[in-house]
C-alpha cells in the first residue's frame, strides 16, 4: 500500500543500505552459491565442533 | 540397573534421549514422558505457516522410534518432582497424568536414579490478553499452530486477490517475549509468498517487535563481517526488511489484543495502537509449570525452580546490574544445585539474566527480549547431560567433565526467506559465543572470524539440508550420531 507520491525519505524504512542488481545476482547465482554453501557448512562445523566439550 | 527419567521429546528431550540409550544400551531403563504422540521439528514450523510443508513432513511418532530403541514411552504431562520420595516411596518420583486418549486423566508415577527436565516452554498466551490461536493472533510456535495460521493466511490472500488492502502485523506479542529469529522467518517468507503472488503492492507488512532495535534477537545483537565491514546486526535486520518492504515498530510491549486492533506500550511509555488483518505474535514464554514436593509433601517448589517456572542449575542466579553481566554466570553442566540427580536442559533451564539490556518505561513496564535457548544450544545440553549421566552411571564419575555454556557455545540461525530450490533465499548468522564475552573479545563481544552474515540461496539449501539432516536424526536412522547438535 505504498504512496508513490510521498518522498522516499526521512522514514526509518528508507535509511537502510539496499542490495543493488548485482548483489541479488550473486545471491541467487547457482555457481557461487556453492561454494558459498560449502563455505558456510565449514564455518558452522568449526563453531558446533569447537562449541563444547 | 539405573533408571532415567526424561521429561519432554522437543530437541533437548529427544537428544538427551537418544545419546542416553546408545550409551545405555539395554542394561539400563531410559523412560520418557511427554504429553504429545509426536516429534516435531519446529525450525520447520515456518514452512508450514507458509504452506510449503505438510504437518507429516515436520513431524513424526514417536513410539515407534522408542520401541526401535528400546525406550520406556508414557504419552503423559508431568505434574510434579519428588525428590526425595514419600512417606511409601524411598526413591525420587515423577508424578504424571496421561494425556493418551484412552487413558486421558489417569495418574503414573514414575521412580528414577537420574531425571532429566526438558519439558521445553509453556506458551504463555495468557500472559497478553486476545493472544493467540484462542485469541485473534497466529502463531507458529508448534505445528497445529502453523497449519491454523496457513489457513488464515491463505483468507488473505483471498481477500488480496479480490483487491481488498490487508494490513499484516509479525513479531512478538509479549513486552518480554523472545524467539524473534522465528518471528523474523516468518515475515520474511509472508513477503515472498506475497511476491510469488504478485500481492505485495496491496499488502502492508509491519514488524513489531519489543526489541531495543533491529537484529537484537535477545542476544544483545552482534557484528558480522559483511561487503568489506563489520556490520551491526541491526543494519543487517533493517536492511533485509527495508528490501521486503516491511515497515518495523520497534520497543514495544504488546499488552492486549483486540479483534484486529492489537495495544501496545513503548519505551516511551506512551500507549499506542497497531490494526491488522493477519497477526502472527510470538508469546512469552515460562516454565512448564511442574511443581515440586519433599518426603513429608511439603511445598518446595522454589527450592526446585525460578520464579517464572524454569529449574534452577548451575548458574549464578544472583542479582547484577548489565555491566555486571558475566558468561560465568551461565550454566555449564546443567545440574540443579540442590538435587544432583536433577538436571534441566533445553528452554528447561533457567537462564541467570537476560542476555540483552534490560530496558524499563517510565510506567515500570520492562520491554527487551529474554535469553532464546532454541535450536542449537538445546541440543547441544541435552547431548552432553546425557554424557554426564552415562559417565556417572558406568564409571561412577560424577565429575560432569562434558560441559556446554552458552557464553563458550556458538550458534548458527538460519533465516529462511523464501522456500524455492533455485529462486529460495535465506539469511545465515552466526554468532561465536552465543553470550558475548566482552573480556575476552572487547571490540565486538563474540569472536569476529566465526560470526557470519549473508543472504543467498546457499542457506536456503543449508536450511533445507538441517530439516532433512535432523529428521533423519531424530528417526535414529544409520549414523544418526555422526549428525552434530
Amino acid at each position: 500500500m505504498e504512496n508513490k507520491n510521498i518522498p522516499k525519505v526521512y522514514y526509518e524504512e528508507s535509511y537502510p543500505p539496499v542490495p543493488t542488481k548485482s548483489v541479488k545476482f550473486w545471491r541467487s547465482c547457482v555457481l557461487w552459491q556453492t561454494y558459498r554453501f560449502f563455505v558456510l557448512n565449514f564455518k558452522v562445523m568449526k563453531i558446533v565442533a569447537f562449541g563444547h566439550n | 540397573m539405573a533408571t532415567v527419567v526424561v521429561l519432554g521429546a522437543g530437541i533437548a528431550g529427544h537428544t538427551a534421549t537418544a545419546f542416553l540409550k546408545k550409551e545405555l544400551g539395554k542394561e539400563h531403563d531410559v523412560i520418557v514422558i511427554s504429553p504429545s504422540p509426536y516429534y516435531q521439528w519446529i525450525p520447520s514450523n515456518i514452512w508450514v505457516g507458509v504452506g510449503r510443508m505438510k504437518v507429516d513432513q515436520v513431524r513424526f511418532p514417536l513410539e515407534k522410534v522408542y520401541k526401535k530403541w528400546g525406550v520406556i514411552f508414557h504419552q503423559a504431562k508431568a505434574l510434579s518432582i519428588h525428590p526425595n520420595g514419600d512417606e511409601n516411596t524411598v526413591k525420587p518420583f515423577v508424578m504424571a497424568e496421561y494425556t493418551k486418549e484412552d487413558k486421558a486423566g489417569v495418574p503414573l508415577k514414575v521412580e528414577f536414579d537420574f531425571l532429566v527436565n526438558a519439558t521445553g516452554p509453556k506458551l504463555n498466551f495468557e500472559a497478553t490478553e486476545g493472544l493467540g490461536p484462542n485469541g485473534f493472533t497466529s502463531s507458529v510456535c508448534a505445528y497445529s499452530h502453523a497449519t491454523d495460521a496457513w489457513e488464515k493466511l491463505q483468507q488473505v490472500f483471498k481477500k488480496l486477490e479480490n483487491g481488498e488492502k490487508q494490513k499484516i502485523v509479525i513479531g512478538t506479542g509479549h513486552p518480554m517475549a523472545t524467539c524473534q529469529g522465528a518471528a523474523f522467518e516468518y515475515i520474511l517468507n509472508v513477503a515472498y509468498e506475497l511476491k510469488q503472488r504478485k500481492l505485495s503492492d496491496k499488502a502492508e507488512l509491519f514488524w513489531l517487535t519489543n526489541e531495543y532495535e533491529l537484529g537484537d534477537f535477545g542476544m544483545s545483537g552482534a557484528y558480522v563481517r559483511r561487503n568489506g565491514y563489520i556490520t551491526s546486526t541491526k543494519i543487517f535486520a533493517e536492511s533485509v526488511l527495508a528490501e521486503n518492504n516491511v515497515k518495523w515498530i520497534k520497543r514495544a510491549g504488546v499488552k492486549k489484543v483486540e479483534d484486529g486492533l492489537i495495544h501496545y506500550e513503548t519505551l516511551a511509555g506512551e500507549y499506542k495502537t497497531q490494526e491488522f488483518d493477519f497477526a502472527m505474535l510470538i508469546p512469552s514464554f515460562a516454565g512448564a509449570g511442574l511443581k515440586a514436593y519433599d518426603k513429608l509433601g511439603e511445598d518446595i517448589t522454589s527450592v526446585l525452580f525460578a520464579p517464572n517456572g524454569f529449574m534452577k542449575v548451575d548458574a549464578d542466579y544472583s542479582p547484577k546490574t548489565y555491566e555486571e553481566f558475566n558468561i560465568k554466570d551461565w550454566p555449564e553442566t546443567y545440574q540443579n544445585p540442590g538435587y544432583k540427580n536433577i538436571f534441566a536442559v533445553g528452554i528447561a533451564f533457567a537462564p541467570p539474566h537476560p542476555i540483552s539490556k534490560p530496558q524499563t518505561n517510565p510506567n515500570g513496564t520492562s520491554i527487551f527480549p529474554t535469553p532464546p535457548r532454541t535450536g542449537m544450544p538445546s541440543g547441544v545440553t541435552g547431548k552432553i547431560t546425557a554424557q554426564n549421566i552415562a559417565a556417572w552411571i558406568l564409571k561412577g564419575d560424577d565429575s560432569l567433565k562434558h560441559r556446554a555454556s552458552m557464553g563458550k557455545m556458538g550458534a548458527a540461525c538460519i533465516v529462511s526467506a523464501g522456500f524455492n530450490l533455485f529462486k529460495g533465499q535465506a539469511a545465515t548468522m552466526t554468532v561465536n559465543p552465543i553470550v558475548p564475552d566482552w573480556e575476552k573479545y572487547p571490540d565486538y563481544g563474540r569472536d569476529i572470524n566465526y560470526t557470519v552474515g549473508e543472504i543467498g540461496l546457499a542457506g536456503h539449501w543449508m536450511k533445507l539440508m538441517l530439516h532433512y539432516m535432523f529428521i533423519h536424526k531424530a528417526k535414529g536412522y544409520p549414523f544418526w550420531w555422526l549428525i552434530p547438535e
